[in-house]
């Protein structure tokens, strides 16, 4: 089972390499939740990134420290504050967009401080959690979801859908996106929503016409501006976090 | 130092123990002879200037493997080892420094420095004036962190080491590694900072204050010029009772004494000492006066107060636009006089700056000491970060900062 999750960070292999192919050489790269510093150790080992980390745990920067990767510890939206606006060509938030107690306002702020987003996360309209609730009647448990429901970090789940529609409704490219089983089996996004267990996505602020053509081309953000926001908006109030995207 | 007197002395790091760096003998380093005194902030010079210090562990033939350690308020440069075979316990911060330990003196060469304006054996106010003969008292000038660190860079050149691999303090101890790295970015590769802070806040200035005070209202105190005759003894110890208090925390004074009578049975309704605490506050107070000198005091809780890093830098984030070294800041969950918010602050300034930093905040209930005290986690991060620099540093890879990261980014 080399694709088992991994003990100590919790995060997948397979979604490690996956992200890791997606970061250009030489780039600099923050990450939100590294874990034991990992993904990033391997970044400025491999690709001659510069790499920073964020992570909540203290056994976990102590981890980081023993790879020389630099870290914050604390909350995500706290570690991203401080950094200038446009300070990393990535930000990469790997298995814990479902726990961040603000997504908008984490993703939000990954897009001020960096180009682009790389965000993965469990798909909680995968077929097999439908049927489970749908069968079952309770709240659907899996590899990837293995908590109960009282005891849950994942306070934020979403769909494959819901995301695709969270972009759009923030004016966000998915400039790239990859769908694989809860087995970990790479699959066309073709009814990613019910086949795909996790979702890999970059994102992108929509600073002009869209010319990405990939699978959901149709549905990125067009380039439009709604609702006034202008692109690069970076208010200063922090409490404002929802209308920076 | 702490409020468990005794940090039990593992059998490693008796005197012979393979984690002891031994006999150490003191040294002292003599600079700034007239007529080329040092030029201080407060616009006086000051010359000839002595530092005291002790070095553990081997300089390489690169010079590539020095590390600096420096004190707080109210230590010394005995930071390691042993003085005498009888010695009743070894440096202050022997638990991390030795064979084996988080600063690993077969890996690095470790200097302890004490500081100008102290009486530990480098030039202070209880010094010889040279003008006059007799001590100097309140005539010594008013020294800054700026100018220890002055002071340091001179026994740097001394030693032969043109840029350190890295350096540490706790409290005060970080007050100068800050300083170090905008004022000799070149020299510093890399700074740890501990239970620290950009600036002293009011409330620390406050108990600065009142620890003055009662030093200068002791009958004693003659202005100073007390050297010869009865020291303000008195008004030492409630300094340090104040600053005692500010070094421990609500719940661990709370778990260590509670309530708890020392020597009776029953409150005797008069004002002896009744509580343990109290004993324990007057005992650590006692104890002070026998190796510390007031105007020491004095000057060294003044240099503290006047240390602001932005202070003629504009902010923190432009003071911080010098520097060049990674960090390692880590703050303690219940020190409440250095609060993590105060660790932070720096942090913020050093991300907007691009430098590589790692920030950690110990979970300890000892309160400000406690990074004098045994720490796992503190010893794990201090012995990874310095590993992680001095492959970096010998690979030629330490990260350069970012050429143009900005300036602050959103508060």
């Amino acid at each position: 089972m080399t694709d088992a999750p991994d003990p100590r960070s919790g995060k997948l292999r397979l979604d490690y390499e996956l992200i890791e192919s997606m970061v250009p050489e030489g780039a600099r790269v923050l990450d939100l939740g590294c874990g034991d510093g990992r993904l990033l150790a391997d970044l400025i080992a491999r690709k001659g990134c510069v790499g920073r980390g964020i992570e909540i745990d203290d056994e976990a920067v102590l981890a980081c420290l023993q790879r020389g990767v630099p870290v914050y510890h604390g909350d995500m939206l706290e570690g991203l504050g401080g950094y200038a606006d446009g300070h990393f060509d990535v930000a990469i938030l790997s298995q814990t967009l479902q726990q961040a107690s603000d997504p908008p306002a984490v993703i939000g702020d990954m897009l001020r401080v960096a180009e682009r987003a790389i965000i993965s996360f469990p798909n909680f309209g995968h077929w097999s959690i439908r049927l489970r609730l749908l069968l079952g009647g309770r709240m659907p448990q899996t590899t990837a979801l293995p908590h109960e429901w009282f005891s849950t970090p994942n306070v934020h789940l979403c769909t494959v859908k819901d995301f695709r529609a969270f972009c759009e409704s923030r004016h966000l490219c998915r400039s790239e996106e990859i769908y694989l089983t809860p087995r970990f089996r790479r699959i066309s996004p073709v009814l990613a929503n019910w086949r795909a267990g996790m979702a890999i996505v970059q994102i992108r602020r929509c600073d002009g016409p869209c010319t990405w053509q990939g699978p959901s081309a149709s549905t990125a953000g067009g380039g439009r501006k709604r609702d006034g926001v202008s692109e690069g908006t970076r208010t200063p109030d922090p409490l404002d976090h929802n209308q920076v995207l | 130092m702490s409020i468990d007197d005794a940090v039990p002395i593992s059998e490693g790091s008796r005197l012979g123990g393979p984690e002891s760096v031994g006999l150490i003998v003191p040294q002292t380093v003599t600079f700034a002879e007239p007529p080329d005194e040092m030029p201080l902030d407060c616009g006086r010079r000051l010359g000839p200037i002595t530092l005291a210090y002790e070095t553990y562990g081997t300089l390489s033939p690169a010079a590539d493997n020095a590390v600096l350690i420096l004190h707080a308020l109210s230590g010394n440069a005995h930071a390691a080892g042993w003085h005498a075979p009888d010695d009743r316990k070894p440096g202050w911060w022997d638990i991390v420094i030795g064979p084996g330990k988080a600063f690993d003196t077969r890996r690095y060469f470790v200097v302890c420095s004490n500081i100008l304006g102290g009486c530990k054996g480098s030039t202070g106010p209880a010094s010889v004036n040279p003008a006059t003969g007799k001590p100097w008292g309140l005539d010594f000038p008013m020294v800054t962190m700026a100018d220890m660190v002055r002071a340091q860079a001179r026994l740097a050149d001394h030693l032969g080491i043109g840029r350190w691999l890295s350096m540490a303090g706790g409290s005060m101890g970080g007050f100068q590694a800050l300083e170090w790295t905008v004022r000799y970015p070149a020299r510093v590769a890399s700074a740890i900072l501990m239970a620290t802070s950009a600036r002293l806040g009011a409330q620390a200035i406050a108990f600065d204050e009142v620890g003055r005070q009662a030093i200068m209202a002791d009958p004693n105190f003659r202005g100073g010029a007390y050297y010869g005759g009865e020291p303000p003894r008195a008004g030492l110890a409630i300094a340090r009772m104040i600053g005692h208090i500010t070094y421990l925390s609500d719940g661990r004074m709370h778990e260590k004494f509670g309530r708890r009578l020392q020597d009776r049975d029953r409150l005797g309704y008069d004002f002896r000492t009744e509580f343990q605490v109290e004993s324990y506050l007057r005992y650590q107070g006692d104890a002070f006066v026998r190796r510390f000198d007031a105007n020491a005091y004095l000057y060294i809780t003044k240099a503290m107060d006047y240390f602001d890093l932005a202070e003629g830098r504009g902010s923190l984030v432009e003071a911080l636009e010098a520097a060049r070294a990674a960090f390692l800041v880590l703050s303690i969950t219940s020190d409440w006089l250095f609060p993590t918010a105060q660790s932070k602050e720096i942090v913020r300034a050093l991300k907007a700056n691009g430098l590589a930093t790692t920030f950690l905040e110990l979970d300890s209930p000892h309160g400000h000491d406690a990074f004098l005290l045994p720490n796992p986690a503190l010893a794990s991060a201090v012995a990874g970060f310095l590993e992680n620099i001095q492959r970096q540093v010998r690979a030629g890879s330490a990260e350069p900062p970012d050429e143009n990261p900005g300036k602050e980014g959103r508060p």
